[in-house]
C-alpha cells in the first residue's frame, strides 16, 4: 500500500514523540514543573497559605493584645521579630493572621467570578447570535466603570464589611471574566473541529462537553488567576478606605492604612504590610503566566 | 561571475529559540546575476523562506545564529551598521509577501505608504513622491490608479493588493526584489497574472528577483533559474529548463514524477515520494533525503554529498545522478 | 472494519446504481454583510444562487472555481453545518430532513474532511478519542469505538500503536489529515465532502495522501466531492467536474471532456491559467484580467460578462441557464444555445453541437 509509507518505522518521528499515553494535565504539570520561576512562585504561595492555616499554631504572640509601653518598636526587637504596630501588637503575628484576609479576599471573590462569569461568558459564546448581543451588552454595563471605581462604589453602597467587600469585588470580576470566557468560546466554537462534530451528529451538549469546555477553561482559567493578586490589591484598597476589614482586624491593607502615620518613625516596620501584598500578589501573577505557556499545547 | 548582483556562500542559519537549535540553512550558496529571476523552491521547512529573509536580515538576530557571507552589489549585508541597514532594506532590496493585507499597514492609504516610503528614503517634496506612487501604480497596471491611490488595503481585491504592495517595494527604485510565495494565496487566474506582470518588472525594469515558492509551476513561470532546496540545502540548481527536462537530483524528479497531471489514465496511482518531510531538529548524518530516496546507499547515509556538476550551470548534491537519470525514464511508462 | 454496530439498513442503497446518491435542486444560500452604521448599505451576498447537480453513486465529482465562487458554501450546505435558503436535496431518493430520512440519519452518511489539518482535530484529544468521537455519539460502545478507530488508523497507514495515544500538535500536516481522513470514515459514511482536503499539504505528502484516497474509495465504495483549486488535482482525481462562477455553476461535465473541450469561456480562462511547466511555452497573456468580482450585488445577466472576452449586449441582460450539450456535459453560456441573440450562438437547433 502506497499510502502507509508516512507512517512506517525507518523514518524520523516528530520531537515530542516520547508523551505516549500522557494526558494533558500531566503534561501541562510536566512543563510547569521544568519553570523555576513558576515553581518558586507556587511555593511561596504555599507558604503563606500554609502560614494563614496555621496561624493561631505559628504566630508567636496574640496579634490582637496591645501594649501601651511597646508601640512601634523597630524590627528586631527582641520578642517581637518583626517589631510592632502604633498600639503595640506584635507585627509578626498579625501579618501571618493578616494572610488568612488577604488570600481569601484574593481568592474568594476571583472564584466565585470564575463560576458565574464563567458560566455566563461560556453560554453566550456558545449560544451565539442575539442570545450572545443581549447577554455581553447587559455586562458591558458593568464593564464601562473602572474597577476600582466600582468596587468603590459598591462597597459605599452595601455597606463596610469583609462580606459586603467580598460580595462587591466579586460583582467587579464577573464581567472581565464573561468577556474572556465569550471570547474564547467563540473563538472555538468556529473551530473546524466543532464544526466536524457537529457534523458527525452530535448534540449541543456533547459538543459543549467534549469539544468546548476543554478548550475554554483552560485560558479563562489562567486569566482569573492573574485576576487574584488584582483582587488582593482591590481588597487591600477597600479596607485602607475604611469599606472592607474594620479595625482591629489583622488585614494587611488596613494594617498599611493605620500605619501610615508611623510611616517617619518606623519605616520598615510601616512597610511590611505592603511587601506583603507585593510579595503575595507578584507570585499569583508569576504562577499564572507560567500556567499559560505550561498549557500552551503546541511548546 | 563579475556582474553578479547577489553573492551568498556557505550561509548557515540556526535558530536557538526552542530546546535545542535548529539549522533551518545548512550551507546554502546563491549567485543571482544583474537582472536574473531565481527560483527558490521546495517544502514547509526547506529553508527557502530563511534564506529569502537572511538577504534582508529579517530573521530576528537575537534568537538566528547566522554564519557564512551575503554580498549584494558588492556589499556585505551581515556587516551593515543599523543605518545602512535601513537604505539597503528599501533602495537595494526590497521584499513583497504572500499576504499583502497583513504587510500593508491597514490605517493608511496605500498612496500614503507608498509616499511615505519614497520620502523616508530620498528628498523630494510630497507632490513629487506622489506623481512617482501614481507612475508606480500605472507600472503595476492598477486600473484607474488615481483614485486607488487614496484607497485602503481592506478596500482593495487580493490581486489589487498584491500589485499595491509591488508598487510599494518598488517605490525606491531597488535592484533586488524578493518575493515570498507572492502568488500562493491568489486566484489561478489572478496568479497567471502576477507572475506576468514580474517578468514583465524584471524585463523593463533590470531587477533581479529571488522568488520563493513551493509551486513548480509558478517558478517556471517566472525563473530563468531554478533552486531546489530539501532541509536547508539546495539539492539542485540550473536553468528552468534542465530542472524541468533533465533533472538530477532524486528528490527533483520525485517532485516532478508526483505530479498530477492531464495525460494520468483514470484510477492509476500517482508515483508519491514516500515518508515526510524532515525534522529539522532531528536530522539524518549523510543526505536528508537519504530516507525517502529509492537510491540511496550506505554512503549517502554517512556524509552529506557534495554539489556536483551535472552540466553547464547545473549542480546537484547527489552522489547517483547517474542513476538518477534513469529514475527519470520509468516516467515515460 | 469488521464489528459494525450501526445498522446495516441505514447504509443500504436504496434507489439502485441508477439514482444519483446525491440530488441538489435550485439550492440558494445567501448571507447579510453588515453595511455602515445602522446597517445602511448593507447587501446580501448570494454565495449560491439556484445550484443544481447531481453526485453519481461511486464517482467522484470535482468542485473547481475562485474565492467567492460558493463551493465551500455548497459544501457547508450539504454537510448540513449551514441551511439552505432554498432548494431541495435529496439523498439516494430521500429529501434530507423529511421522516424518511431526518437530518442525524443523513449526517451519519455523509462526513467532510476540512482543509486545515490542525484546526480540525481538537487539540486536547488524542487522535484515537478524534476517531472514536462520532460513532460513539451514535450508541457504539467506547471499547468498539476505540477498536474502531484504531483498525481506520491502520488503513490510512498510521501505526495504530505508535500513533493513537499522540495529540494532534505531536504529528505532521501530513499525518494529522490522514487522522482527519479516519475520522470521517469512522461513521461509515457513503458520501465524503473533500473542502481543499490536499490543498495545505506539502506536494510529496498530497501524492500519498490522493493515492490514499483512491485506495479507500474502492475499498469502501465511497463517493466523492472533491473541492479543489489544483485544477491538476481535480483532473487526476475526478470522473466529472463542475466549474464554479460567482455562486452559480458555469458549466458541468465529464473530466476528460471538459479539460480538452471546454465550452464556457471561464472554464477556458481558468485551464489556460494553469501554470505550463515547460519553459519553452510559457503563459504569454493572461487569460482574464482583474480579480473575480465580489458575489455581494454580482453583476446582472451572465455573472461572467464583466470579464469575458465574448460579451455582447446580451449577455448583461439575459441570464444564461445550463444549456444541455449532450446528456453528460452542461455549460451556462449565451453562445451555446440557439438563438439566444449571442452572435455566436448556432442560429439552428443542429448546430448546437458543432
Amino acid at each position: 500500500m502506497s499510502a502507509a509509507l508516512e507512517g512506517s518505522p525507518a523514518l524520523p518521528v516528530p520531537a515530542a514523540a516520547p508523551s505516549q499515553a500522557t494526558g494533558y494535565w500531566t503534561s501541562v504539570w510536566r512543563r510547569l514543573r521544568r519553570d523555576p520561576v513558576a515553581m518558586g512562585a507556587a511555593i511561596v504561595l504555599l507558604l503563606f497559605v500554609l502560614a494563614a492555616i496555621l496561624a493561631p499554631y505559628i504566630a508567636p504572640a496574640d496579634p490582637y493584645r496591645s501594649s501601651m509601653l511597646r508601640r512601634l518598636r523597630p524590627i528586631g526587637t527582641a520578642g517581637y521579630p518583626l517589631g510592632t504596630d502604633e498600639l503595640g501588637r506584635d507585627m509578626l503575628s498579625r501579618l501571618i493572621f493578616g494572610a488568612r484576609y488577604s488570600l481569601l479576599m484574593g481568592i474568594t471573590p476571583v472564584a466565585l467570578a470564575f463560576g458565574i462569569g464563567g458560566t455566563i461568558g461560556i453560554v453566550a459564546g456558545f449560544a451565539g447570535g442575539r442570545v450572545n448581543t443581549a447577554m455581553m451588552r447587559t455586562i458591558d454595563i458593568f464593564y464601562a466603570f473602572p474597577s476600582v471605581l466600582l468596587a468603590v462604589a459598591l462597597s459605599g453602597a452595601l455597606g463596610a464589611g469583609f462580606g459586603n467587600a467580598l460580595l462587591s469585588l466579586t460583582i467587579v470580576f464577573i464581567p472581565p471574566i464573561a468577556r474572556i470566557a465569550e471570547s474564547v468560546t467563540t473563538q472555538v466554537r468556529s473551530r473546524d473541529y466543532v464544526e466536524a462534530a457537529r457534523a458527525s451528529g452530535a448534540g449541543a451538549l456533547t459538543l459543549l462537553r467534549v469539544h468546548v469546555l476543554g478548550n475554554v477553561l483552560g485560558p479563562i482559567f489562567v486569566y482569573s488567576t492573574s485576576l487574584i493578586s488584582v483582587s488582593m490589591i482591590l481588597a487591600s484598597g477597600l479596607s485602607f478606605l475604611g469599606l472592607g476589614v474594620r479595625p482591629p482586624e489583622p488585614e494587611w491593607g488596613l494594617m498599611l492604612n493605620t500605619l501610615r502615620t508611623a510611616i517617619y518613625v518606623q519605616p520598615w516596620v510601616a512597610a511590611l504590610p505592603g511587601l506583603m501584598i507585593f510579595i503575595v500578589s507578584i507570585s499569583f501573577n508569576l504562577l499564572s503566566d507560567g500556567l499559560r505557556s505550561a498549557m500552551d499545547v503546541k511548546q | 561571475m563579475s556582474d553578479a548582483l547577489v553573492e551568498v556562500r556557505d550561509l548557515k542559519v540556526t535558530f536557538m529559540g526552542g530546546a535545542r537549535p535548529v539549522r533551518a540553512v545548512d550551507g546554502v550558496d546563491l549567485t543571482l546575476a544583474r537582472g536574473e529571476v531565481m527560483a527558490l523552491i521546495g517544502e514547509s521547512g526547506s529553508g527557502k523562506s530563511v534564506t529569502l529573509r537572511q538577504l534582508m536580515r529579517l530573521n530576528p538576530e537575537r534568537k538566528t545564529h547566522v554564519e557564512g557571507s551575503i554580498r549584494v552589489a558588492g556589499e556585505d549585508v551581515m556587516g551593515l551598521s543599523s543605518a545602512r541597514l535601513t537604505h539597503y532594506r528599501g533602495a537595494e532590496a526590497a521584499m513583497i509577501f504572500q499576504e499583502p493585507l497583513l504587510a500593508l499597514d491597514p490605517v493608511y492609504t496605500v498612496g500614503a505608504q507608498i509616499t511615505e516610503a519614497i520620502r523616508r528614503h530620498e528628498r523630494v517634496s510630497k507632490a513629487d513622491a506622489r506623481a512617482r506612487a501614481l507612475a508606480l501604480f500605472e507600472r503595476v497596471r492598477i486600473p484607474s490608479p488615481e483614485r486607488r491611490l487614496d484607497a485602503y488595503p481592506h478596500e482593495m481585491s487580493g490581486g489589487m493588493r498584491q500589485r499595491a504592495m509591488i508598487a510599494l517595494a518598488l517605490a525606491c527604485r531597488p535592484k533586488l526584489l524578493l518575493a515570498d510565495e507572492p502568488t500562493t494565496a491568489l486566484d489561478a487566474t489572478v496568479q497567471i497574472q502576477i507572475l506576468l506582470l514580474l517578468r514583465e518588472l524584471q524585463r523593463d525594469l533590470g531587477l533581479s528577483i529571488v522568488f520563493v515558492t513551493h509551486d513548480l509551476g509558478a517558478a517556471v513561470e517566472v525563473a530563468d533559474r531554478i533552486a531546489v532546496m530539501y532541509a536547508g540545502r539546495i539539492v539542485e540548481e540550473g536553468t528552468a529548463r534542465d530542472l524541468i527536462r533533465t533533472p538530477r537530483h532524486p528528490y527533483t524528479i520525485g517532485l516532478l514524477k508526483s505530479r498530477a497531471h492531464g495525460a494520468l489514465s483514470k484510477g492509476s496511482r500517482l508515483e508519491a515520494i514516500p515518508g515526510s518531510p524532515p525534522d529539522l531538529a532531528n536530522l539524518p548524518p549523510g543526505c536528508a533525503f537519504a530516507p525517502r530516496c529509492p537510491l540511496a546507499a550506505d554512503a549517502c547515509r554517512a556524509a552529506a554529498p557534495p554539489a556536483l556538476d551535472v552540466g553547464p550551470g547545473h549542480r546537484a548534491r547527489c552522489i547517483r545522478t547517474e542513476d538518477a537519470a534513469g529514475l527519470l525514464m520509468t516516467q515515460a511508462a | 472494519m469488521s464489528t459494525l454496530s450501526i445498522p446495516a439498513t441505514l447504509h443500504e442503497d436504496r434507489g439502485g446504481p441508477g439514482q444519483p446518491l446525491l440530488t441538489v435542486r435550485d439550492l440558494s444560500k445567501g448571507f447579510s454583510v453588515k453595511g455602515g452604521l445602522f446597517g445602511r448599505g448593507a447587501g446580501r451576498v448570494r454565495a449560491v444562487d439556484r445550484v443544481s447537480f447531481d453526485v453519481l453513486k461511486g464517482e467522484t465529482l470535482g468542485v473547481v472555481g475562485e474565492s467567492g465562487c460558493g463551493k465551500s458554501t455548497t459544501a457547508r450546505v450539504l454537510m448540513g453545518l449551514l441551511d439552505g435558503d432554498a432548494g431541495e436535496i435529496l439523498f439516494d431518493g430521500e429529501g434530507v430532513g423529511s421522516r424518511a430520512l431526518p437530518l442525524r440519519a443523513y449526517r451519519r452518511q455523509v462526513q467532510m474532511v476540512f482543509q486545515d489539518s490542525y484546526s480540525s482535530l481538537n487539540p486536547r484529544l488524542t487522535v484515537e478519542a478524534s476517531i472514536a468521537f462520532g460513532p460513539g455519539v451514535h450508541g457504539v460502545p467506547k471499547r468498539e469505538a476505540i477498536a474502531r478507530a484504531r483498525s481506520l488508523l491502520a488503513r490510512v497507514g498510521l501505526e495504530p500503536a505508535r500513533f493513537a495515544d499522540r495529540y494532534p500538535h505531536e504529528l505532521s500536516g501530513g499525518q494529522r489529515q490522514r487522522v482527519n481522513i479516519a475520522r470521517a470514515l469512522a461513521l461509515e459514511p457513503r458520501l465524503v465532502i473533500l473542502d481543499e482536503a490536499v490543498s495545505a499539504l506539502d506536494k510529496s505528502v498530497e501524492a500519498q495522501v490522493l493515492n490514499l484516497l483512491l485506495d479507500l474509495k474502492e475499498e469502501f465504495g465511497l463517493t466523492y466531492v472533491f473541492i479543489s483549486h489544483d485544477l491538476n488535482v481535480v483532473r487526476f482525481i475526478s470522473d466529472r467536474v463542475m466549474v464554479m462562477y460567482l455562486g452559480q455553476v458555469a458549466e458541468i461535465g465529464e473530466t476528460e471532456a471538459l479539460f480538452e473541450r471546454p465550452r464556457h469561456p471561464y472554464t477556458a480562462a481558468l485551464l489556460s491559467s494553469m501554470p505550463s511547466l515547460d519553459p519553452d511555452a510559457r503563459t504569454m497573456e493572461a487569460p482574464l484580467a482583474g480579480d473575480p468580482p465580489s458575489p455581494i450585488d454580482p453583476p446582472p445577466g451572465c455573472r461572467f460578462h464583466t470579464r469575458c472576452t465574448f460579451a455582447e449586449e446580451v449577455c448583461s441582460a439575459r441570464e444564461p441557464a445550463l444549456f444541455e450539450m449532450s446528456a453528460k456535459h452542461r455549460a451556462a453560456c449565451l453562445m451555446l444555445p440557439p438563438g439566444s441573440g449571442h452572435s455566436r450562438a448556432p442560429a439552428t437547433p443542429e448546430a448546437a453541437h458543432v
